[in-house]
């Protein structure tokens, strides 16, 4: 069964928050994930990375240009499932 | 190589390499694991050629601008030369820009062909302005079958029958324009020449030479000026290889590096660093006796090429490390920012030669580039050869502007004799740079006289050019600024922006009007965003066209405020 964008965000936020390491709870689907996970541009790659492995879809780079919170990760992600 | 000193234009050295390496491996084309596609330098040829006699058919002449938008690939360089090969300017342009700006450089440069990757390219025609679009030609790489190109064509299928005409320029000719920045009003479109390329290319590769066999890895655009010269022009001048990767990955830059066997590539800070992580991380995890032994090892190497690398000996102390690596890598270049000196020291420790310098686009590629002899890590080298480097006003530390003059330097910016007579005087290039050389030659940088920041990643970005994100924000006026702008301070790394407010008489600063600010900057790329705000109780002072004197308001700034009392975290 497809899933829905609110599944989708929460299995990103999950993820993000085992790979680097954060309380899940600290998380929301708002969040500037640069800021919130004092990632740089590179981590948040090396997440793209995981999250194409967990949801079995290809993500070019380029999606995540200009991307900077989960709700639009989730939207791209979305897309391709 | 070719001597390169026998030729009058990139695209005459490169045709003469197409034809002297024809069985070698020229380019190949990976994406995360996979590789896309291989090329000798013969098959380079006919790949290219058809593409600049379709060009050519199209009404594409000598002198004519063509621009090139497009990520890291084989698809940039056949263009390149294609456009070369026809006596064209090339414009290469900056693919993680915003389709507005996109147009504004299109237009600044009067490109009458672009050549760009399809999804940039729908950015562009959904973008408001695309109407007033003035390209000839467009060609579009890698397009959908069936999706609508809005009047472009598919690079694809440019293919003209028949041998194009090789058309000759000069040395003097223009070769490129570049743009270094200012897409916020007054783009900074460098003129660089044939001559500025070739004399370029001679400096680095008597410092870094490359044969047939090396192999570099390509991760930056080529339109950055060091991948440019490093993973184009200097490999194909002497019959090397350039593997790009299609992305930027850790995981997948690291796997590269044993699967292609690299002799060199090309990074920025923020890479570096990337990579650094990734080795303490593996480091961490070993075993304790492991750990202690590579310690042990790691000084050992450390203390043995205090005077001078010696690669073989650092390959056996540490095979590992090296093989990681895969066994071949004879320098990693770093540029487009400041390293940070504790990086470069992790890296020369484990005998990896990371050859860090400074350049600016106004001065071909790189002006000083660390000679390892012996290395140090505090400093960005020593002048290349034929650069000539001289601090201006130099005070009692001997700390002034670093100025640059040699054959490599751009003649103008495109249409601004103004800007060109402010930054180039006397046949030297004005950095805005601060520094000083040491006895030794070395030069040191320790901050700005202009109001701008360059980022890890590379990037410069100038304050004027972000303003327009905050345009409509309901204060009475506002300007951004570099903080060490405003508040000198002797360093490169960790630079930031701040926006100053002025707020109208009575105005509080509300709840609202910090969500707004905080909206408008995370809908900035991360490198353009603002880390705080300063609210000013003054009108700006303004020239009599009303425009902010910005260096009298920040020395305002800076005398009545305290850095660490105003920058509130945005």
């Amino acid at each position: 069964m497809r899933r829905t964008l609110k599944q989708t965000i929460d299995e990103i936020l999950s993820l993000a928050a085992t790979h680097f390491k954060v309380p899940k709870e600290q998380l929301t689907p708002e969040d500037d994930f640069f800021k919130k996970l004092g990632i740089d541009s590179l981590q948040a790659l090396e997440l793209l990375t995981r999250l194409e492995n967990h949801f079995q879809v290809e993500l070019p780079d380029y999606e995540m240009q200009g991307v900077t919170d989960f709700r639009t990760l989730a939207e791209r992600i979305q897309t391709r499932l | 190589m070719l001597d390169l000193r026998q030729y009058n234009s990139l695209g005459a050295a490169l045709r003469d390499a197409l034809e002297r390496w024809p069985d070698e491996t020229c380019l190949i084309e990976a994406d995360r694991e996979r590789e896309d596609s291989r090329l000798t330098y013969r098959q380079f040829k006919e790949a290219a050629l058809p593409l600049a006699r379709a060009l050519q058919d199209l009404g594409f002449s000598g002198g004519g601008r063509a621009a090139i938008i497009m990520t890291n690939q084989s698809k940039w360089l056949l263009s390149a030369y294609a456009i070369f090969y026809a006596g064209g300017v090339l414009v290469p342009l900056d693919f993680k820009l915003s389709a507005r700006e996109h147009l504004q450089l299109l237009s600044h440069s009067k490109a009458e062909v672009l050549i760009v990757e399809h999804y940039l390219w729908r950015g562009i025609t959904q973008t408001e302005g695309f109407k007033d679009l003035k390209v000839g030609t467009v060609l579009v790489t890698e397009a959908p079958a069936g999706v609508d190109l809005a009047g472009a064509r598919r690079w694809e299928e440019a293919k003209g029958r028949g041998e194009p005409a090789f058309v000759p320029r000069g040395l003097k000719d223009m070769a490129c324009i570049v743009y270094s920045s200012g897409t916020g009003g007054r783009p900074k479109g460098c003129v660089l020449t044939h001559e500025n390329y070739l004399e370029q290319c001679m400096a680095l590769t008597a410092l870094y030479p490359f044969w047939p066999g090396v192999r570099y890895l390509s991760i930056l655009p080529t339109n950055h000026a060091i991948d440019f010269m490093v993973g184009f022009i200097g490999p194909f001048t002497c019959g090397a290889a350039v593997v790009h990767l299609r992305t930027l990955r850790p995981e997948y830059v690291r796997t590269a590096f044993p699967r292609y066997k690299i002799t060199y590539m090309s990074l920025v800070p923020m890479v570096l660093k990337n990579l650094e992580r990734g080795l303490k991380e593996r480091f961490a995890e070993l075993p304790r006796h492991k750990k202690l032994v590579l310690d042990c090892l790691i000084a050992l190497n450390r203390m043995l090429t205090r005077r001078r690398p010696k690669l073989g000996l650092s390959r056996r102390l540490l095979p590992q490390v090296h093989n990681a690596f895969g066994g071949e890598l004879r320098a990693l270049f770093v540029g487009g920012a400041f390293a940070d000196p504790s990086t470069l020291q992790f890296f020369y420790d484990l005998g990896i030669q990371v050859a860090n310098g400074y350049g600016l686009t106004e001065a071909g590629t790189a002006v000083t580039l660390n000679d390892f002899k012996p290395f140090r890590a505090d400093t960005v080298g020593k002048p290349l050869p034929g650069m000539e480097v001289r601090i201006i006003k130099p005070n009692p530390e001997g700390i002034g502007e670093v100025a640059v003059r040699s054959k490599t330097l751009m003649p103008q910016y495109l249409d601004d004799s103004e800007m060109t007579a402010e930054t180039i005087i006397d046949g030297w290039l004005m950095t805005g740079d601060l520094g000083y050389i040491d006895p030794t030659g070395h030069l040191y940088l320790v901050g700005r006289v202009k109001n701008m920041i360059v980022t890890e990643g590379g990037k410069n970005v100038y304050p004027e050019d972000i303003e327009a994100a905050f345009e409509g924000l309901a204060v009475k006026e506002f300007c951004v600024f570099a903080a060490n702008y405003i508040w000198p301070e002797r360093t490169v790394l960790g630079e930031k922006l701040i926006i100053v407010l002025r707020l109208e008489q009575g105005q509080e600063f509300t709840e609202a009007l910090r969500e707004d600010l905080a909206t408008r900057n995370r809908g900035l790329p991360d490198f353009k965003r603002l880390s705080g705000y300063v609210i000013w109780p003054t009108d700006f002072p303004r020239t009599t066209s009303m425009k902010i004197k910005r260096a009298l308001l920040a020395e305002s700034i800076g005398e009545r405020l305290q850095r660490q009392s105003v920058m509130v975290e945005l």
